[in-house]
């Protein structure tokens, strides 16, 4: 098994290393500029996003955080081309976005597994669906199982998502996103339906595998802990109508970061500290108003 | 292997006979047997005290054919009606060897000799026409079904589509399958003419009104149910981008089939309580045609013999959904039905 996967490492590395170069001429490697988008309501018209623009570096990890109902999923729904921007748009390595594909593979909030298949056929589906031409069996079935033991997932695949736990659903979930291969994983809080412990678990495990395969990231989260402990950058979102990029704070700690040890270190809180002011001085909940 | 007995007990919707498998293999007993009390105690007790009930009631009520049958009377002419469809079999048995032994002889006389196969036509029993309602409601509800799901889930995914049709639906829907019979009947034997016809007319006209009746829960459901697809599950598929045939097949369907057969399972249940009107007012042979033609009979036993093809038809209509709720049990993803 391991040879096969391998030489899928290989093609993927050697991918990278090319991406790797074009992003130096290009230091945005993902761009989304002036995006706004306006949803047709019953009411009328309701303008969620206005005038964000962000550049993301190849290999960042990214996370967005805002008040709830602010407009982060809708700015993951753009750049996964799930929903379409009214204005601006959204550039990824040189080609505009314009509908979804696995180059911007999604893990969704409620992990979104299909539950009549096993956690094993869930990564299956998307495998077979973008590696039809690419792989044979043998590398399908290697390519699946070395991705879900990534997310220490190989020792239950062949159980059906009703049969584990809410953090293993995530972690299938986040499997069948890496799986992919993406040139920018996208994740919709993607801890946020677990509980304080399971999520610790799987923080650890995403900072794991992003020491590994070194994607390209953006997370969104309402969780000031885990914004500041996996990103590279925090991105704060005022609050909507029309909201936008408040701030962006680069987070400058060393990896392999220890939750523990950072728990103590005087710049992991100040960063934090940052990042609650901007939620709790500068944007009101929304419920305050 | 205890647990797989049990889940193939409850698989096929006897989950009554759970606790038998327990207590046999020595789990608490109190428990066990309490279940057991519940599971069937309580209805076999229920089930007697109806046939008290019944008894006494029936022996109150004189009608122009004698007293209201019991469940005695009932019983003795049910064995009866099967006495009769074995009789009946006896005697094709012998028309078919009569005839066979007939020909052989021609045959020896003559190898040229022409010879005849006839049909044994004999009487029509009880055990027959269960047959003939059987594969007429079968029919209908097949033929049902592959309209509306299909129909369904172009509905279900586009919602203009289904705004246009859905007052069509909403006026047809409760419409009384004797309303359609007519109609039905008129137009089958203006557009079905053959010389030489597959089917009796009165086979197509039972089953197109079932059909007809039975279309729309499995079309309102389905459509239901791909209209409120989660949301997540439809972006998976656009992700990985599977084309339209893959996003119907692999994700909508699939997400859909427990509500799509709670659809079905309403459709069969409305099929066959239709077809048997139809078959009393159109005197298409099957159950229906039983009832009526012991209730024109007027004999005696008709009384009871009606009671027993009652029972029998709700026995049936137990039956069929309990068919399709094992089906659902295999073939949809939602276990707890
Ligand atoms: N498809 C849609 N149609 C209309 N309004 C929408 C739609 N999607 C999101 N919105 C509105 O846009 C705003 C931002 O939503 P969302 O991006 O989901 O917020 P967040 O993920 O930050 O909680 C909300 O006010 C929401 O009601
Ligand atoms: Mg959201």
């Amino acid at each position: 098994m391991s040879k096969v996967f391998m030489f899928k490492r290989n093609e993927f590395e050697v991918a990278e290393t090319m991406i790797q170069s074009e992003a130096k001429n290009n230091p945005a490697f993902l761009e989304l500029s002036d995006v706004s988008i306006e949803f047709q309501t019953k009411k009328g018209p309701f303008k969620a996003l206005d005038n964000v623009n962000l550049k993301i570096g190849n290999g960042e990890f990214i996370s967005i955080i805002g008040h709830s109902g602010c407009g982060k999923s809708t700015v993951l729904n753009i750049v996964a081309g799930l929903h379409k921007a009214t204005t601006g748009g959204v550039i990824l390595n040189n080609k505009e976005v314009d509908e979804p594909g696995p180059d911007r593979a999604v893990v969704f909030q409620n992990h979104s597994l299909l539950p009549w298949l096993t956690c094993y056929q869930n990564v299956e589906l998307a495998v077979k669906a973008i590696f039809k031409k690419r792989m044979n069996k043998a590398e399908m079935k290697s390519w699946i199982e070395h991705n879900l033991s990534l997310v220490h997932m190989d020792h239950a695949m062949h159980k059906y998502p009703a049969e584990v736990s809410g953090g293993m659903k995530q972690r299938v979930g986040i499997a069948r996103a890496l799986a992919m291969q993406p040139t920018v994983l996208l994740m919709d809080e993607p801890f946020g339906a677990l509980d304080a412990l399971t999520r610790a678990h799987l923080q650890d495990s995403v900072m794991e595998i992003q020491a590994e395969l070194k994607n390209t990231v953006i997370m969104i989260t309402h969780d000031v802990d885990e914004a500041v402990l996996l990103s590279d950058k925090i991105v704060m979102m005022t609050n909507g109508p029309a909201a936008t990029i408040g701030e962006i704070l680069a987070i400058d700690l060393e990896r392999p970061r220890d939750r523990i040890r950072l728990a103590n270190d005087k710049r992991y809180n100040e960063y934090r500290t940052e990042v609650l002011k901007f939620l709790y001085e500068r944007q009101h909940r929304p419920s305050e108003h | 292997m205890k647990n797989r007995i049990i889940n193939y007990l409850e698989m096929a919707g006897v989950s009554w006979l759970v606790p038998v498998v327990r207590l046999c293999s020595g789990e608490n007993p109190r428990e066990q047997f309490s279940d057991l009390f519940s599971g069937i105690g309580l209805p076999v007790i229920a089930l007697v005290a109806f046939l008290f009930v019944w008894a006494g009631a029936a022996s109150q009520v004189k009608t122009s054919l004698g007293d209201l049958p019991g469940p005695v009377a009932v019983w003795a002419q049910g064995e009866n009606l099967w006495q009769e469809y074995k009789t009946e079999r006896a005697k094709e048995q012998a028309f078919y060897e009569r005839q066979e032994e007939r020909n052989q002889k021609k045959l020896e006389k003559d190898p040229n000799a022409e010879i005849k196969v006839r049909e044994y036509t004999g009487r029509v029993t009880f055990i027959d026409q269960i047959w003939t309602s059987l594969i007429t409601v079968f029919t209908g509800f097949v033929i049902a079904s592959l309209i509306a799901i299909p129909i369904g889930v172009v509905c279900g995914l586009s919602r203009n589509l289904y705004g246009a049709i859905s007052p069509l639906i909403q006026i047809f829907k409760p419409v009384s399958p004797l309303a359609w019979l007519p109609i039905v009947t008129m137009v089958v034997s203006a557009v079905y003419v053959t010389d030489n016809p597959m089917f009796e007319k009165s086979f197509i006209n039972s089953a197109i009104t079932v059909t007809l009746c039975s279309l729309w829960p499995t079309l309102i459901n389905t459509a239901m149910a791909v209209s409120s697809i989660d949301k997540d599950l439809i972006n998976v598929g656009r992700v990985i981008r599977l084309n339209w045939t893959a996003q119907i097949f692999k994700i909508a369907i699939p997400a859909s089939l427990p509500v799509i057969f709670t659809g079905l399972r309403i459709s069969l249940g409305i099929g066959w309580m239709v077809l048997i009107a139809a078959e009393m007012l159109a005197q298409n042979p099957g159950l229906g045609k039983f009832v009526w033609d012991e209730f024109q009979n007027g004999s005696s036993d008709s009384l009871a013999r009606i009671m027993f093809a009652v029972l029998a038809i709700g026995l049936i209509g137990f039956l069929l959904d309990w068919i399709m709720v094992a089906f659902q049990r295999v073939l949809s993803h939602d276990k707890n039905v």
